[in-house]
């Protein structure tokens, strides 16, 4: 049973797909995820190194920034005679265009604790690891926090683009959509998928004011603002 | 307690050096100030004792141990650090500052918390503040916070940064008022930079003045440098109202004293002028067997009386305590237009300061 071309959007369909919808907004869910903490798990350790040892940044940011420019379908062209049609692959993909955003909030944020409270710091006798993870690694969480957002957000929109090599969560009802001539499951591909970032960006937001309490959301805002167009201006 | 011995520092890609040849002896309980100008490497020296810049050459001893030989951490917990910015950690409590090096040594939760209050006690802070963070505070509350948090583990050395730079003067005078009090009950072996000298004279008993290129230009108690400059540089740093500045420092009980012309009330008005006559003043101080000063007469007012006591003494107008200032006691003489001050300790006549003998002291060398 198929509606014309011209309704907007078919509600039926929906109701007869839900299981298949909720299925894929998991998996756009899941791939997001598994990005994001690799993502993570990658800029984290570069971004303590880059902010203890200046000149490792220039090499580090300028391959994240590389990365960040290749266009998604030629990546993933480029990457398939490889890792094949693989979740691999679509991990690859996105894992890459997390980093340049990671690397630089995680260092802009450690930049941002004051000279003053490391000297401090240094001279009632911490260490340099009880510095890093007592102090700085603290202090620095808003704004590595707002990179998360960011990332994740920026995540959710490129993985429908991996539909085209057979992942893509809600990005197969897009193609789906087009491929069928039928706007319906694209259009419920789309919302969901804004929905979807919405979401995670207020969850990631409440998880930053209680791990922050101290952190007066005007203050984060300044360093943030300083740290996104740096980051957007070097990609 | 400290102990600095021909220490130099040449930093690294800098010809000239920052203190060359330095040598102190600081002991225990003493509050030493560094002053000098900026670029007399005065912080230098004091981030040498902790550490937190090693020097080139010489030998710097704490507690008898060579700083050198001991570990940076290890070291710095057991010296209280206070820095002209604080350095507050915005991201934990006032309680959880102040008990940061207690922490940081392992006490147990009890143990800091029962220190924390009793730190927040001695260093007037509400107890209501402590659940806050750093940037709610004020400057001055920020400073005594920061002064709390160095005395965390009780350490017998406190090395201080300028630590009132950044308050205003009224703020900053209250800080040193308590912090004299504080090191009264205390008795840290305190080491504090400054480049304010009238800070300096104020909380040292001894000061080093430092030249720049961290040269020690005099080392010794506010008094002594104000009296004998050891060269033209420091006569030039504490600057036009050194007299001035050293009577600030000295008590009306350092000077003798004059008896004065005094009768008492029963002495017969031939025996008063008597008195005058042999000091060569035309009044006379009236004091009765217990020892209370009633006043002074003059020959006008003794006239027609046949004893000092049936005449009307009239009071003294410049009267200071044997614990006043000599500048305190020179504002009341010169204010009250008159040139002698009575002296009174708790209600006991002691004897009478004169212009002159004040005008003695702000010369003498």
């Amino acid at each position: 049973m198929r509606a014309p071309a011209d309704v907007l959007v078919d509600w039926s369909w929906l109701g007869d797909h839900t299981s298949v919808v909720t299925h894929l907004a998991a998996e756009h869910v899941k791939l997001t995820l598994i990005a994001v903490a690799i993502g993570m798990a990658i800029s984290f350790p570069l971004g303590v190194l880059a902010h203890r040892h200046r000149w490792v940044y220039a090499p580090v940011n300028g391959f994240a920034g590389i990365l960040y420019t290749i266009p998604s379908l030629a990546l993933f062209a480029l990457l398939v005679p490889y890792t094949g049609l693989s979740t691999t692959t679509a991990e690859i993909g996105l894992v890459s265009y997390t980093l340049l955003i990671l690397i630089r909030n995680v260092v802009a944020g450690l930049d941002g604790v004051s000279a003053d409270v490391r000297e401090a710091a240094r001279g009632m006798g911490y260490n340099d690891r009880q510095l890093l993870w007592r102090v700085e690694i603290p202090l620095a969480l808003p704004v590595i926090i707002a990179g998360i957002r960011i990332a994740t957000v920026t995540t959710i929109g490129l993985v429908t683009v991996t539909a085209l090599i057979g992942h893509g969560g809600l990005g197969a009802l897009i193609l789906q959509g087009y491929r069928q001539d039928f706007p319906t499951p694209a259009y419920a591909g789309g919302a969901l998928s804004v929905v979807l970032a919405i979401i995670a960006d207020v969850v990631l937001l409440t998880v930053q004011r209680v791990l922050t309490p101290w952190a007066k959301p005007a203050d984060v805002r300044h360093q943030v603002e300083a740290a996104v167009p740096a980051a957007l201006a070097g990609a | 307690m400290i102990t600095l011995r021909n220490v130099s520092k040449q930093f690294p890609g800098s010809r000239d050096y920052a203190v060359k040849d330095f040598s102190l002896e600081i002991a225990e309980g003493e509050t030493v100030v560094l002053v000098g100008p900026s670029g007399s490497g005065k912080t230098t020296v004091l981030r040498m004792i902790n550490r937190l810049i090693e020097p080139t050459s010489g030998t710097i001893l704490v507690d008898g141990t060579d700083v050198m030989s001991t570990p940076p951490v290890e070291l710095r917990r057991r010296i209280g650090y206070v820095i002209q910015s604080i350095g507050l950690m915005p991201h934990r409590t006032v309680a959880q500052n102040i008990g940061m090096v207690c922490a940081l040594v392992g006490w147990n939760g009890e143990r800091i918390r029962a220190r924390v209050t009793e730190l927040a006690g001695m260093l007037e802070l509400d107890p209501e503040l402590l659940g806050r963070y750093p940037p709610e505070l004020s400057g001055g509350q920020r400073q005594r916070v920061g002064v709390a948090r160095a005395l965390g583990v009780d350490p017998p050395v406190m090395l201080m940064d300028e630590p009132f730079g950044a308050v205003d003067p009224i703020v900053r005078a209250r800080l040193q008022d308590q912090l004299l009090n504080l090191q009264s009950r205390i008795r840290k072996t305190i080491v504090l930079v400054t480049h304010d000298i009238d800070e300096a004279m104020k909380l040292g008993d001894r000061i080093a003045i430092i030249n720049r290129g961290g040269l020690l230009e005099q080392y010794a108690s506010p008094e002594e440098i104000l009296r004998a400059p050891a060269s033209a540089f420091v006569a030039d740093f504490i600057g036009a109202e050194r007299g001035l500045k050293r009577l600030a420092l000295m008590a009306v009980k350092s000077v003798d004293t004059e008896p004065g012309p005094v009768v008492g009330p029963e002495s017969e008005r031939h025996a008063a002028l008597e008195v005058m006559r042999s000091h060569g003043t035309d009044w006379v101080a009236v004091v009765d067997a217990g020892e209370h000063l009633l006043g002074w007469v003059d020959a006008r007012g003794l006239s027609g009386h046949a004893t000092v006591g049936e005449a009307e003494a009239r009071p003294f107008s410049a009267v200071v305590s044997p614990t006043s200032s000599l500048r305190e006691a020179l504002d009341a003489i010169v204010t009250n237009r008159t040139h002698v001050a009575a002296v009174i300790d708790d209600g006991r006549y002691c004897g009478l300061l004169t212009l002159e003998r004040v005008a003695q002291e702000l010369t003498a060398t």
